[in-house]
């Protein structure tokens, strides 16, 4: 059980030999290299940014933890060039079921629609993601990993921020334009930057086994109240590669964490839920939840990602998911503020936008939780009415929470110009852009994200037109849909996900997100929203 | 739309009366069991988040209310 999956090596780095009083000065020095680390030091690697991570570390895999990844964040991979890995190793699904006692109550079906790349979810294993993008890592020169490097003391100052380094070899120091800490829920540098990190415990207390066996169950996510094989508790199965399986228990808040976590005291729990007991454990881990954030996640020079800034239960997916988001809102409104192309104010925003995922994503966690374990008899009996109306009506099925997935938020951002026409759909100013599935004129076959990748993913306008002369601003891709050259929206998808006619078009920021739209695009209204979303106003 | 709280109903005694009885033979534990499934029910069917936190918020004051009095009532 729970053995390291990969180990790397420490190695010196001639940045140690330098005094401390002529420390290696660099752009970003990103502490963590978990998902969320790891892929903003792509992200910014990609966009031309020289990246230093320090990890404490020297291994990874202990313990499959996050395991579903939403297709925001397979999107997101997809820029970094390690999708297409994540989705061929990972199992895909979509379908969810939620039971009550031994009857289905009812099932959801998280993308019902085709015409997407990347499907509503895959299950993968935290440490195969892991590998995966240490693996593109290495691919990137500007990056600079280092294992082993623990930084033990942050000092700000006006221009730059002082850390100290504790290595096998003793401490170094090193002086970064910018700290991204990205590492984790125990964060080191939250502490060291003096943040508060407050919220709700939860007093109930889960446990998670992922057990190897042979098993004909579907690919979909199953989730019981008070199933015959655990009485009065919740119960979460769910599928991941190698013929690995998520479970899910919840226990009773007295319960001896010593004693449930042994695995001869979960073995008849599973043996229960199974019905047999031909099943190997591969992680055991007991859980209480929590839900906290930072007030701010950005502290002068010191930007805070992922768990370290904010901490779910795990109910919805919704703590890695939100890691990669806040990485990909971060690494392209760094990568502007270090080429002086847009203001240090521009960070501000990502506070703005992510602080208010992160409450989103606490408040419907919270609520799963809530759900799943009522605090009062009161709350007991309002879902003991719930669960039974939703036995025959739609709108009892509706209230059951046993878990909302991760969706991508939708930003209030000081970035986002406003609607001045009239629409009826799409996505709006602040909401990640729709995928469609488009035809080159050669015939060959491409997503509208692909087409966003092909175009740099940065600042992109995507236009529904005629052939008509590019109107975008200097330095800024055209995406075209119809007209001479343009793709061919054969499906009629894109047309109808962006609520679009002739002459529509879409400013994409380069995290994907859309700034602005409009019926009718002038240069002047398109430059007006491209300096809105570059924080230049 | 604001919650109503003119008198709605044409026979109003028959409403009330309709709600005794449907408590009528039942424990405490069932008229509480009883009563979260109806203000489920019926909150859905009003379908409309402001017009229910009025009504919750009429609730408890009403409630509030009714807890001065009983102070008062048991003060003199």
């Amino acid at each position: 059980m729970a053995q390291a999956k990969t180990q790397f090596g420490y190695r010196r780095h001639p940045d140690q030999d330098r005094p401390a009083a002529v420390a290696a000065e660099h752009p970003v020095v990103l502490v963590g290299a978990g998902p969320v680390g790891l892929s903003l030091a792509i992200d910014l690697a990609q966009r031309g940014q020289r990246v230093v991570v320090l990890d404490d570390a020297d291994r990874i895999g202990e313990g499959s933890r996050a395991i579903c990844f939403s297709k925001r964040s397979l999107e997101f991979w997809d820029r970094l060039g390690v999708g297409e890995r994540m989705v061929g190793k990972g199992v895909v699904w979509s379908v969810g079921k939620i039971f009550h006692g031994a009857s289905q109550l009812y099932q959801f079906n998280l993308l019902p629609e085709p015409g997407h790349r990347r499907p509503a979810f895959i299950n993968l294993q935290q440490f195969y993601a892991e590998a995966y993008l240490v693996d593109r890592v290495e691919q990137l020169p500007a990056i600079d990993l280092r294992w082993r490097n623990k930084v033990i003391a942050l000092e700000p100052r006006n221009d730059m921020v002082a850390l100290t380094v504790a290595t096998p070899d003793g401490p170094y120091k090193l002086h970064a334009a910018y700290v991204i800490a990205c590492d984790g829920a125990r964060s080191a540098l939250r502490q060291m930057v003096g943040a508060e990190f407050s919220g709700q415990v939860f007093e109930d207390q889960f446990l998670i086994a992922d057990v190897k066996m042979a098993a004909e169950f579907p690919t979909e996510r199953w989730f019981w109240f008070d199933p015959p094989f655990h009485a009065g508790r919740s119960a979460l199965l769910h599928r991941q590669p190698d013929d690995i399986w998520r479970i899910d228990l919840q226990l009773s808040r007295d319960a001896d964490p010593v004693v449930e976590k042994q695995p001869e005291n979960v073995r008849p729990r599973i043996a229960r839920m199974l019905g047999h007991d031909k099943f190997d454990f591969e992680w055991i881990s007991l859980y209480k939840f929590q839900c906290r954030r930072m007030d701010r996640f950005v502290h002068g020079r010191v930007i805070f990602a992922g768990d370290a800034a904010h901490q779910v239960s795990p109910f919805g997916a919704r703590g890695a998911n939100s890691g990669l988001e806040d990485a990909e809102n971060l690494s392209w409104k760094l990568d502007r503020v270090l080429r002086g192309k847009s203001p240090e104010s521009l960070l501000e925003s990502y506070h703005t936008e992510r602080s208010a995922a992160a409450d989103e994503n606490i408040r419907e966690s919270t609520r799963s939780t809530d759900f799943m374990a009522p605090a009062t008899r009161q709350e007991a009996r309002l879902r003991q009415a719930v669960l039974s109306l939703a036995k025959e009506t739609e709108f009892g099925k509706r209230m059951v929470n046993g878990g909302r997935l991760s969706v991508p938020s939708i930003y209030d951002s000081p970035l986002s110009t406003a609607d001045s026409d009239a629409w009826h759909g799409g996505p709006r100013p602040g909401a990640s852009m729709l995928d469609a599935p488009m035809t080159e004129r050669s015939g060959r076959a491409k997503f509208l994200t692909e087409a966003f990748i092909e175009a740099g993913a940065r600042f992109t306008l995507l236009e529904f037109g005629n052939g008509a002369a590019a109107r975008a601003p200097k330095g800024v891709p055209t995406i075209r849909i119809g007209g001479d050259g343009g793709l061919v929206d054969s499906e009629g998808l894109a047309l109808t996900r962006y609520d679009a006619a002739l002459g529509t078009a879409y400013l994409f920021r380069p995290d994907g997100y859309v700034a602005a739209r409009f019926r009718h695009p002038t240069p002047g209204a398109l430059e007006a929203a491209l300096a809105r979303a570059s924080g230049l106003n | 739309m604001p919650l109503s709280t003119a008198s709605n109903f044409a026979r109003p005694d028959d409403a009330f009366r309709a709600i005794v009885e449907a408590h009528r033979g039942l424990s405490e534990q069932q008229s509480a069991d009883f009563d979260v499934a109806l203000v489920l029910i019926l909150a859905n069917h009003i379908g409309d988040i402001e017009v229910l936190r009025e009504a919750l918020t009429l609730a408890k004051r009403r409630m509030i209310d009714a807890e001065e009095q009983q102070q008062q009532a048991s003060g003199k």
